[in-house]
């Protein structure tokens, strides 16, 4: 009797493995596939086609070895623009990733206060995040027009009765990058709120009782309950917001296009141009891997600041 | 008797006074918030009201905010400017977006549940391989493909397929899809598969139904990300024919005369269906968002 139920069970277990073997590769199959053709493969082209010189517009390539890393890393007149480029994109991640990520601390904590209506203000902060950057950045060359019809020298002229200038927000070095990174911390700044907020709502309550019966004023309590407890949070919303700023484009493309004097192009930017205006997609490519590894090195070091909180508990 | 009544009118006075600190505090945040809110909603103000304006009052200053001299003129020209092969049609537009944005987000639903899915429920040979390519490429910004990519669809240039197909499959989708089963209780599934049910039907009849705010999560997070996107459809785009919202205003926009009322209505039109969505859904939004945070 047990004996023959034992072997029911491996042979129901065999067939059942065997049903689930053509199910798992069937159901797997489409999206798997999909990667494969427009994920992997394109990766791996990357690589490729950065030892080569591709022009999609007579078909021509020839292989050049390191030649076009070369170019954009070391070459004494086709790095420096590259070299500014990604200095471009640490610049505005050095503007964007405290301020944004400050500001959205500030907005989760006014939201996480019990008043009647609070789901009413989220609303507004998290709108503009729905709306698409090619929009943002339409609406904001409004704001930041050069003359007096723009809404922020307007503005200004007004508050100072007509002591300040127009300023050129867009067209001035060292100016029109802070300009974008206003801009993009407006469009941005509620998605990071939002998850602060999910990060304070997990706070055990308890924990401000203590520290309340401890007599911690609210900074205290913020300090040494708040802040350690929303640690992973801020790790992934500081990461995600570094990674934001290395993929930087549509700002660009549509409100600068990498001037004045290069001051504002990205990684990015350099290397669609390089495909697509300069019809050299080998560039582009060696471009892209480039971009990649610093995606990369940076992850690595998410995952290794979160695995030492881990050790500390 | 007297220091007890005494005590009494102390503490009520405590009390009013306590409820009257709260009341200021209260009608400080609420001031706060609402100064805030209206910085937040300075710029879709700006879009709204000046999309009503006449074009040459669109651009000036503070004055953008006053809503006088309002006209429908600027919707009209949006379907006026747009008139020929040249510039392509505003219906045109509406229609390449919708095609894309559908078929990303439903392609997506079908093939990226099924594959979570199998990952998370079907014991087959192949599955860790799978399982540890989908959770490397979460990682992968599209940004390190687009070039490529460019490269590889460019016999499909100026079609609405290469628009949605390198999106229809999401190692990021997949992998909510799967961190939503793997806590699904498995007791249900287990019964239904010792009476006989295959994983089909498993699959169909209890792990869909049971799974609707992970799929209210992905077809908001993908509808959004579809409906906004810029990057792809500018590389791969020339034709009028085939531009999707967003690519067709910026070409607009790039014109050297610029018509800032139809630019404006132009906008107000691409961002209304995702207006509507979000404010009859915003809650679901909101906790999409955060929700794929904390599981990222």
């Amino acid at each position: 009797m047990a004996i023959t139920a034992k072997a029911s069970i491996g042979k129901s277990r065999k067939k059942r493995f065997g049903y689930d073997q053509w199910a798992g590769i069937f159901m797997s199959l489409p999206a798997s596939l999909m990667l494969l053709l427009f994920v992997i493969i394109p990766f791996i082209t990357a690589f490729v086609l950065s030892f080569y010189n591709v022009h999609l517009s007579s078909g021509h390539s020839n292989f050049m070895g390191f030649e076009q890393y070369r170019r954009i890393l070391f070459d004494p007149e086709t790095s420096p623009a590259f070299w500014q480029a990604l200095g471009n994109n640490f610049q505005f991640a050095l503007m964007v990733v405290p301020l944004q990520t400050g500001l959205a601390i500030a907005l989760a904590l006014l939201l996480n206060q019990k008043l009647k209506g609070i789901a009413f203000f989220r609303t507004f902060f998290f709108m503009p995040v729905v709306f698409p950057m090619s929009l943002v950045a339409v609406i904001w060359s409004l704001f930041y027009s050069r003359d007096l019809r723009g809404m922020f020298n307007s503005l200004l002229h007004s508050i100072s009765g007509g002591a300040i200038n127009p300023i050129d927000w867009l067209g001035t070095p060292g100016l029109a990058l802070a300009s974008v990174a206003l801009m993009s911390i407006w469009a941005g700044v509620g998605f990071q709120m939002v998850i602060v907020l999910a990060g304070l709502q997990e706070i055990p309550m308890e924990l401000y009782e203590a520290a309340s019966i401890d007599k911690a004023g609210k900074w205290q309590q913020f300090r040494a309950v708040t802040l350690p407890s929303l640690r992973n949070t801020l790790v992934f919303v500081v990461i995600i917001t570094t990674i934001f700023s290395l993929r930087l484009f549509d700002q660009i493309f549509i409100l600068t296009s990498g001037g004045p004097l290069g001051t504002t192009s990205t990684v990015m930017y350099q290397s669609v141009t390089a495909a697509l205006i300069d019809d050299n997609v080998g560039k582009g490519s060696a471009m892209t891997v480039v971009f990649v590894i610093i995606i990369i090195l940076i992850t690595v070091i998410q995952r290794l600041a979160l695995r030492q909180e881990k050790e500390i508990k | 008797m007297s220091t007890n009544s005494a005590a009494r009118i102390d503490n009520a006075q405590a009390h009013r006074r306590r409820k009257t600190r709260k009341l200021v505090k209260n009608i400080a945040s609420y001031g706060f918030l609402s100064l805030v809110t209206l910085i937040f909603f300075a710029p879709i103000a700006y879009l709204l009201i000046g999309s009503f304006k006449p074009k040459n009052e669109v651009l000036s200053g503070l004055g953008g905010f006053i809503p006088e001299h309002l006209t429908l003129e600027n919707y009209a020209n949006v379907f006026n400017a747009f008139d020929s092969e040249a510039t392509g049609y505003f219906y045109k537009f509406y229609v390449n977006s919708i095609v894309v944005t559908v078929a990303i987000v439903f392609g997506g639903l079908v093939v990226n549940s099924m594959l979570a899915y199998a990952l998370a429920r079907l014991r087959w040979a192949g599955r860790n391989l799978v399982l540890s390519f989908v959770v490397l490429l979460v990682i992968l910004p599209f940004e390190a493909i687009a070039v490529p990519l460019y490269d590889l669809l460019n016999d499909y240039r100026n079609t609405l397929f290469a628009q949605y197909i390198p999106f229809v499959a999401s190692a990021f989708s997949v992998f909510l899809f799967y961190t939503f089963f793997i806590g699904l209780s498995s007791e249900i599934q287990e019964a239904a598969r010792i009476d006989g049910a295959g994983p089909w039907r498993v699959y169909f009849q209890i792990i869909v139904p049971m799974s609707r705010p992970v799929f209210a999560s992905v077809t908001i997070l993908s509808f959004l990300a579809a409906w906004n996107s810029f990057l792809f459809p500018l590389m791969m785009v020339d034709s009028a024919d085939v531009r999707p919202l967003p690519l067709a205003m910026t070409v607009f926009f790039q014109q050297q005369q610029k018509d800032w009322g139809t630019i404006f209505a132009f906008g107000v039109l691409l961002i209304l269906p995702v207006m509507l969505v979000f404010l009859a859904f915003q809650r679901f939004f909101i906790q999409s968002v955060a929700s794929s945070a904390v599981k990222g």
